[in-house]
């Protein structure tokens, strides 16, 4: 239990889930910062990102085009369901919820009308091959590309919210969306650019996802409770804090399911409590 | 460019608080909006560009003829309004120096461009702060922030918001200083302030809100400053 190899092995689980949970949540939280809602649809985009990346790969065995695939398909979805249908509600709380609500049933419908109730998984065709190997300990090469992706995707975030003009415009966005629509930005297609851009990195998450973890009707339900979770530890809006949070969670979990399987629901939502208790904001949240 | 107002009606959800507003600012005019705290200053800046609520229930706004009455504030903002609100309200997770560059510009103005060194050389106190965050300024220096980020949008209508609000005489001076070192460069400027002393010293024009909802009195600056009895009973002076 307490073995050299077998904490490594966890350390490295927990890492790689929590690199997935970073993907799913850092679209998220970017959403709420900016928009302050929460889009209870993005479980239903990992779902649809993860189907599209499975058969695209199982037809061509290419992963990056199984990526680029599902996330022109998704982030096209979710410029729709924008444009079409939330821009009508904004700054509705309770109407914007609800109507993401209706999105995911409606796309988790359509996904098992189209590719069936069996769990399905990128093919290994299409998978980074092989294991790391280090004395006894042996890891899938493919777990530790998808802890790069995730690396690689927080970087780039950091470096646009940093380092560009759109990311200063997000950021003033985030910090009063009414006096930088008075300045000239038309916020309404800085709302739709995030919209699409979290619902592309959900769709990233599903694809790679599905090499690890199988797609089938009802994950979009779990991996967004997981995300949840995340953000509110991290704090709704930071990407700093959805990235603390995954790596938190997901060592949290992949722990729990080794020593205490039956209490592994449980125990990623204890710190969740304790965050509410004792910093409402989250770790990395800001007051209002 | 000039702006008109006319019949202008604007409420919120439980009230109406305008009932027919009319006035104009004309071309390198500076006017100042004045007014008890509750008569609808903050409603009217509001209402002329384009942040909701309130609500424009009657009446139209024009600004270089064109009608910006249902136009959105972003809208509003690239025809050449800028607003300094009140409150300042700078954004507070940026740089000073980010506050300035990520204000869209116009493309089209008439006479010298704003930009991130002009606002500098016009406020020298911001090109010291220039990589302090935003929400790590004073009061003044947030102020200045306020005005040089509308600056930025290059406006020909500068709308600004109780700009006195909360600031220590000698920051206030400065400021007066420099909105006076804007006429003559064919800004116009509408000044909504409580501070009836400094809105006198700015304006060339008044004009009144009262509990109306409507502009009782306009008039030149220097004749409402002699005339006790209108003081008295508009502005509780």
């Amino acid at each position: 239990m307490f073995e050299p190899v077998f904490l490594a092995q966890q350390v490295l689980n927990g890492l790689s889930f929590g690199a997935l949970l970073f993907l799913l949540a850092s679209g998220l939280t970017l959403v709420f910062g900016l928009m302050k809602i929460v889009n209870m649809a993005h479980g239903a985009f990992y779902l649809l990102g993860g189907y599209i990346g499975v058969v695209i790969a199982g037809l061509t065995g290419n992963l990056l085009l199984a990526v680029i695939t599902a996330v022109i398909v998704v982030a096209a979805t979710a410029f729709i369901v924008e444009v079409v249908l939330l821009r009508f509600v904004r700054g509705q709380e309770l109407p914007e919820v609800l109507l993401t609500i209706g999105v995911s049933f409606v796309i988790a419908d359509l996904c098992l009308a189209v590719f069936g109730g069996d769990p399905q998984n990128l093919p290994t065709t299409a998978t980074i091959p092989g294991a790391l190997m280090i004395g006894d300990l042996v890891y899938p090469w493919y777990r530790i590309f998808v802890i790069g992706v995730a690396v690689a995707i927080g970087l780039g975030l950091a470096f646009v919210q940093t380092r560009t003009r759109i990311g200063a415009v997000v950021r003033a966005g985030v910090d009063d969306r009414e006096i930088i629509s008075a300045m000239g930005v038309n916020i309404a297609w800085v709302f739709t650019g995030m919209f699409v851009v979290g619902a592309g990195l959900a769709a990233l998450g599903g694809t790679i996802g599905s090499g690890m973890q199988s797609i089938l009707p009802g994950v979009q339900n779990e991996v967004l409770l997981y995300a949840l979770v995340v953000i509110i530890i991290g704090g709704l809006g930071s990407v700093t804090g959805a990235a603390v949070g995954s790596v938190l969670i997901g060592l949290i979990d992949a722990f729990a399911k080794a020593w205490i399987p039956e209490l592994a629901y449980f125990t990623i939502f204890l710190p969740m409590a304790l965050v509410l208790v004792l910093r409402p904001t989250g770790l990395f949240g800001r007051t209002a | 460019m000039s702006l008109n107002v006319t019949g202008l009606h604007v409420g919120y959800a439980t009230a109406q608080v305008l009932h027919g507003v009319d006035f104009t600012i004309g071309e390198n005019e500076t006017v100042a909006l004045l007014g008890r705290n509750g008569m609808g200053k903050t409603t009217l800046v509001r209402a002329i560009c384009g942040l909701r609520p309130p609500t424009i229930t009657a009446g139209g706004i024009t600004f270089g003829g064109v009608d910006i009455t249902k136009r959105s504030s972003h809208q509003i903002s690239r025809l050449g309004i800028a607003i300094v609100p009140q409150g300042r309200r700078v954004f507070g997770s940026l740089t000073t120096l980010e506050n300035l560059s990520v204000i869209p510009q116009r493309k089209e103005i008439a006479g010298e461009r704003w930009t991130v060194e002009r606002v500098f050389e016009f406020f020298p106190r911001l090109a010291e702060r220039q990589s302090s965050m935003a929400r790590s300024l004073s009061g003044g220096e947030q102020q200045m922030l306020a005005i040089g980020r509308a600056l930025m949008t290059n406006p020909s209508l500068l709308i600004m918001d109780e700009p006195s609000e909360g600031l220590a005489p000698s920051v206030l001076d400065v400021i007066h200083d420099r909105i006076e070192g804007l006429r003559g460069t064919g800004l116009s400027t509408l000044i909504a302030e409580q501070n009836v002393d400094l809105a006198l010293d700015m304006a060339d024009r008044v004009i009144i809100l009262d509990d109306s909802g409507t502009i009782p009195w306009s008039g030149r600056a220097d004749e409402l400053r002699t005339d006790a009895a209108l003081l008295e009973r508009y502005l509780s002076i």
